[in-house]
């Protein structure tokens, strides 16, 4: 029976897709689940799973530009049985490629293209070169012949001139070498967006301090009492989103992009929370935060760390924020200018927490200090709204009762 | 997380299990090597390859002074063979051979528990010798149990008078009259230890040839000199039952339709092997078997559980010791994130008889079939200048290429020294080496290697010494 292996349908806005790395190739024996290949889009990526066990045949190459709803391949159902050398089908290319690395997270602080992490231990091609795969490599044609060897002939062949002894030999490989490996589709995509976003957008950045000592406070009072009553803990992000809230109710110009010649205001407050997870950054949304109590948010994140962390994420998680806040301070940044993620118009970036002499009532004090900096985009935001926008967040932050109260 | 006690547990210490278990170690993995005999080594060191190749030795060297002394001048009166010495000297070689396995993993930081492994959960293991019982837990674990000798249901193996390849290693005294059921690699060799001792023997062989595996040009071959040794070969030979005397055994065979019936002193039952996995308790765990009980493993060596690898001979595939071991360093290095390979066409197969066999790569038939279109190549050993001097001429190598790249596709070698001359054949098979490449490189003069430049030659159809 046959299963035709289909390109998913992976999120509104997509009609096509990239394939990427082959996990499974043509003649591999699969079990139902197993991963076969890997989907690439601007926005995803995206593994495709063997709905059925058998042997896999593919029609498609990586690089090739697939449509959503393409027949790329089958599956014959079969045993499924592990791929010992009784294989009578060829097992393709046997060479392990190593698999494709994401992008890692330090250098995409902020701004960065929503990507979904490849799931962790995505198994290579298989090592083990049989007599049937070993046969079809012999006779696939060779594209460039390997050395200047006449095909045998039967009759008395013209051979070859000798060739000169060779007397040098293969050097070893020097200290100060390169090596060069081909940028992913997804690294490619994020490195054209962000030099975009620079170019096109009038990319700012104002700075403030903001004295973490209230929040600080809460924080150690409320903490146990929080976590037994909502069953998540209380972080720093559900006071930086509120505040953020708070700020774009009283600045609604911020939450707003350009689309062609218009502004376009949002009436809701979605605002994308930058997540680093070992396979790099990516930007789950919290949606309607003007409506989302403390725990509610913490809860959001808590479970978009577990999509990510479990491979579980979708399209539509990563879409459509108006407001993004980066944390660079879980790397250790004190200070940074984040990039604006596109197509919206302003990003918030918290640092790290760090003790220092601030003077308070003429007095030299050590407070818990965090350095905020918000980038914004100059076609929409004018340098008054920008300033004020981010004293109100530090406002909030240092007297969160302005935040109960919702006084600015 | 806790960090479990080891990085890798191998299982088994023969030469599949130690091997992997020694660059597990060079790769900076905490290794333990688990083994359940008395002695490491395996199968190979204690009841296999090397007590084998011992005997095949003191054995070849006795024939050479006991039949050929008189054609080189020397006159020796009175050769005659101890075989008690003989079977010491087997177990001294083995000896020092474990001693030596023993000595590389501590030298490499292994650490080696003795105990017959079973696994209680898929990250530990229970060990139990001498009815105490320990656990290890590991990270990852290379199954390396190897494999045993397949007995017939009528003839179960007592050692001595049934006998394993084990037991027929290990006779107190040369039998007068010795029957081997299977012509296999194992039944040849042995048969030719005991024939060159003075003993009569018979080999039936269900087939209608010997070596089944092996090139018929090569095979053949083997069969013409093993039957000028005094061999008695009966093919296409089925053993339908058999009786034990009190001072020997008749076995009831059935001849090309004719029911026949031939009697021994000893019997050799070398009709396979089959892997060894039982005491492990995978089916606790859900590691799959097939039918025949070797462990399914996917393309890098992992069974059901992706942190559980198996090699060697309870894996299905050729069962050659080497075999074993390139899999045990392939398994560890994938554990280590390395990106290994192994050509199995590459791997060569030798038999020890005298002479010797050695092949790598496809025979002619399975090139055909391959769908290549084939260009062989033969060069006797009787044109080599070397085997003149030696005075042995038999045999042949015969090279197997593929017309359109030119490349070699099989080498099979009947000689002589072959075992050590095969080794330009599985070098050439790995880089893809054309006959013209290997033609083209010098070969010493006067060696019996000679014969595989002139096969080379032969298969391009300028043969110089033919």
């Amino acid at each position: 029976m046959k299963n035709e292996i289909k390109v998913p349908s992976m999120g509104e806005s997509i009609s096509e897709a990239t394939v990427g790395n082959i996990i499974k190739p043509s003649g591999s024996l699969v079990a139902m689940d197993d991963e076969i290949l890997e989907l690439e889009t601007d926005k995803v990526n995206q593994v495709l799973y063997a709905q059925q066990a058998g042997l896999v045949t593919l029609t498609v190459q990586p690089e090739d530009v697939v449509k959503i709803g393409q027949v790329i391949g089958f599956i014959e159902a079969g045993e499924g049985k592990g791929s010992g050398q009784k294989e009578k089908a060829a097992a393709k290319e046997i060479k392990a490629e190593p698999s494709p690395t994401p992008p890692s997270s330090t250098s995409l602080a902020a701004g960065a293209e929503s990507i979904v992490p490849i799931k962790e231990a995505a198994p290579q091609a298989s090592v083990r070169l049989t007599k049937e795969a070993w046969l079809e490599e012999l006779k696939r044609p060779q594209a460039v012949p390997k050395k200047e060897s006449s095909p045998v002939a039967q009759e008395r062949p013209s051979s070859p001139p000798l060739k000169p002894p060779r007397i040098d030999v293969a050097p070893l490989k020097p200290a100060r070498s390169e090596t060069r490996s081909k940028m992913s589709k997804i690294r490619r995509l994020i490195a054209a967006r962000l030099v975009e976003v620079q170019q096109a957008t009038a990319m700012l950045t104002t700075f403030n301090e903001v004295d973490m000592s209230a929040v600080i406070g809460l924080r150690d009072k409320y903490k146990e009492s929080f976590a037994k009553e909502h069953g998540v803990k209380l972080g720093f992000m559900s006071f930086f989103v509120k505040a953020c809230t708070s700020a774009l109710k009283a600045f609604p110009e911020i939450n707003s992009y350009i689309d062609g010649e218009d502004l376009v205001h949002r009436e809701y407050i979605d605002i994308g929370i930058a997540v680093g997870t070992p396979k790099g950054l990516i930007v789950p949304v919290v949606r309607s935060c003007n409506q989302q109590t403390f725990a509610q948010i913490e809860q959001s994140i808590e479970a978009y760390a577990k999509k990510a962390r479990e491979g579980g994420l979708s399209v539509d998680d990563l879409q459509g924020a108006g407001f993004t806040i980066t944390n660079g301070g879980v790397y250790g940044s004190l200070l940074s200018t984040p990039i604006i993620n596109p197509p919206q118009c302003a990003i918030l970036g918290m640092h790290k927490i760090m003790k220092r002499a601030v003077v308070v009532d003429d007095q030299i004090a050590i407070r818990q200090m965090m350095y905020l900096a918000l980038s914004y985009d100059h076609r929409i935001v004018d340098g008054k709204q920008a300033v004020s926008f981010l004293v109100h967040i530090k406002n909030c932050l240092e007297d969160p009762a302005r935040l109960l109260l919702e006084v600015s | 997380m806790t960090k479990r006690q080891y990085d890798v547990a191998v299982i088994g210490a023969g030469p599949g299990g130690y091997v992997a278990a020694i660059r597990c170690a060079q790769l900076g993995l905490k290794t333990v090597c688990v083994e359940k005999g008395e002695t490491l080594g395996g199968v190979c060191l204690n009841v296999g390859c090397i007590p084998s190749k011992a005997l095949l030795q003191s054995t070849e060297y006795y024939d050479l002074l006991a039949n050929h002394s008189k054609e080189h001048g020397i006159s020796a009166e009175k050769i005659s063979y101890n075989f008690n010495t003989m079977q010491v000297r087997k177990e001294a070689v083995v000896q020092s051979l474990v001693t030596g396995v023993a000595g590389l993993l501590k030298k490499n930081l292994v650490d080696v528990v003795k105990g017959t492994a079973r696994f209680l959960d898929p990250y530990k293991l229970e060990i139990t010798q001498n009815g105490t019982v320990s656990a290890i837990e590991a990270d990852h674990f290379i199954i390396a149990t190897g494999s045993e000798p397949i007995q017939l249901p009528f003839l179960p193996f007592d050692e001595e008078m049934i006998l394993s390849s084990t037991g027929a290693l290990n006779l107190k005294k040369v039998p007068k009259r010795m029957l081997v059921i299977g012509a296999g690699v194992i039944g040849v060799e042995l048969a030719s230890v005991y024939k060159r001792l003075g003993a009569e023997v018979v080999i039936i062989e269900m087939l209608g040839r010997i070596c089944p595996t092996m090139d018929p040009a090569i095979s053949r071959g083997l069969l013409q000199i093993l039957k000028a040794q005094g061999l008695d070969f009966q093919l296409s030979a089925k053993v339908a039952s058999a009786e034990k005397k009190m001072k020997g055994i008749t076995l009831q065979v059935v001849v090309n339709g004719q029911a026949t019936e031939l009697s021994g002193d000893v019997v050799l039952v070398s009709i396979g092997r089959k892997p060894s996995s039982s005491s492990l308790d995978l089916q606790r765990i859900g590691v799959k078997q097939d039918t025949k009980g070797f462990i399914e493993v996917d393309g890098l060596l992992r069974t059901t559980h992706r942190h559980i690898y198996a090699i060697g001979d309870v894996v299905d595939g050729a069962m050659l010791a080497h075999r074993a071991s390139e899999e045990g360093v392939v398994a560890a290095e994938i554990i280590a994130g390395q990106h290994p390979h192994i050509n199995y066409l590459a791997i060569p197969n030798v038999i020890y008889t005298s002479p010797e066999v050695a092949s790598v790569g496809l025979t002619e038939n399975e090139a055909k079939e391959g769908g290549l279109s084939v260009v062989v190549g033969i060069c006797q050993f009787k044109g080599n200048a070397r085997a003149r001097c030696h005075g042995d001429t038999s045999g042949l190598v015969k090279v197997i290429g593929d017309q359109v790249s030119g490349r070699l596709v099989g080498m099979h070698i009947l000689g002589a020294n072959a075992s050590e001359m095969i080794g330009e054949g599985v070098f050439a098979l790995a880089n893809k080496n054309t006959l013209e490449e290997i033609a083209n490189a010098s070969h010493a003069h006067p060696t019996l290697s000679e014969a595989i430049k002139e096969a080379c030659l032969q298969a391009l159809a300028r043969p110089i010494h033919m």
